[in-house]
């Protein structure tokens, strides 16, 4: 066998094992992304039943909360990023590493100092690689967010937004996540979680069901300072879990095409490689073709 | 007679739902028992146990800190971590 097509013979097989990996990740993906779907839709009664409580008692006592109270001058404004652990995502971390660089930028701009949250290695490799320091850093749980983790971060937001620019906290904070809107698309977007803004949901309340006057046990106050760190969490819990929806839908649609390439791959040196076996056939031909010619004509 | 429509509902999934005719909780306040036709109320929870009576049958489960909201013969009882080993026949898992 000549040079040549051992080395086609050789990438063919380079490239086989890839497209095994690839359409492993690829499946393996797929399945996933149904249960991380799943677990999105098993939040919602948790996040409803929060919002609704919310808008009760903002309907009813005066919502005045350090955590819905807008600052005068922000100087400080935290920045949480949400990545992935591992790559393979095609350009999801890319995405979002992008818009958080926009908004830093602009945030910078309007003379606020930027205080970032990291989250997922991707992230920490991206401030790390740019020697930028980085408040606080969270990974190992991108693609599967416990309510711990949620709740891990959340916290440590609150206590610096609620300890404010002056004791080294955050006036404000944003969030960068990516958001599920289906399989093919998913979308990064820029939230802004605390001050908190509380937003109704998409299912207004219909007349039937206007909120009665409640009693507070103890007081609306108290009510409200335990409803409003309970938000933030199940807010951070939901960009959590979309991220790692949106994370997985972008793997398996990245691996999807590698495998798609590799089968292209593999077509064309295979037959480059028939190519060359041909070739050599035909040399091999026309040179005992030629030695025998010479051979009669020397008789 | 009406009846409580009754949502346990913890962060990451709804544990039990259903009708029952007798739900007690533990609020900040000290234990708090709520019977159909109750006032619409908002009360903080702090862990302890909830448990619901319906068609007879005692249902149990443990809770963190949470909430529970009342209105209209509907109860809503939210916390973070749920503890529903001993729920029987827990519905919607």
């Amino acid at each position: 066998m000549g040079a040549q097509q051992r080395e086609y013979r050789q990438r063919t097989r380079s490239i086989k094992s890839m497209k095994k990996i690839t359409r492993a990740m690829e499946l393996i993906a797929a399945s996933r992304v149904v249960k991380a779907r799943a677990r999105v839709v098993e939040t919602t009664p948790y996040a409803e039943a929060i919002t609704k409580a919310v808008s009760a008692v903002a309907t009813f006592a005066d919502v005045d909360h350090p955590l819905t109270t807008e600052r005068d001058k922000p100087v400080r404004a935290g920045l949480v990023i949400i990545s992935s652990d591992r790559g393979m995502a095609g350009a999801y971390s890319a995405n979002v590493m992008k818009r958080s660089e926009q908004l830093r930028e602009h945030l910078e701009q309007s003379g606020r100092e930027v205080v970032p949250y990291l989250v997922g290695r991707k992230a920490e490799q991206f401030y790390k690689f740019r020697r930028r320091e980085a408040a606080g850093t969270w990974s190992g749980f991108s693609d599967s967010p416990s309510f711990d983790a949620a709740e891990e971060i959340s916290q440590r937001i609150t206590d610096d937004f609620i300890a404010g620019a002056v004791e080294d906290g955050v006036d404000e904070l944003h969030v960068v996540s990516t958001k599920f809107i289906n399989m093919v698309t998913q979308e990064v977007q820029v939230i802004r979680l605390l001050p908190l803004e509380v937003v109704e949901g998409n299912a207004e309340p219909s007349d039937d069901e206007l909120y009665p006057l409640y009693d507070f046990e103890p007081s609306s106050e108290e009510v409200l300072d335990q409803l409003l760190p309970k938000y933030v969490k199940a807010r951070m819990f939901n960009v959590l879990l979309q991220a790692a929806a949106s994370e997985l839908a972008a793997r398996q649609r990245a691996m999807k095409s590698a495998t798609d390439n590799a089968e292209e791959l593999i077509k064309t040196y295979t037959r480059l490689a028939n190519q060359a076996r041909q070739a050599e056939i035909t040399q091999e031909i026309s040179e005992i073709v030629g030695g025998a010619s010479a051979l009669a004509d020397a008789k | 007679m009406s009846e409580l429509k009754v949502s346990l509902v913890a962060a990451d999934r709804t544990v039990w739902e259903g009708t029952a005719s007798k739900v007690i909780v533990r609020s900040i306040e000290g234990d708090m028992g709520i019977l159909p036709g109750h006032t619409p109320v908002l009360g903080v929870l702090v862990s302890g146990d909830v448990r619901i009576e319906s068609g007879g049958k005692q249902h149990k489960a443990t809770i963190d800190s949470g909430f529970l909201s009342v209105d209209h013969n509907s109860v809503t009882i939210v916390a973070d971590r749920v503890d529903a080993d001993d729920m029987v026949e827990a519905v919607g898992r």
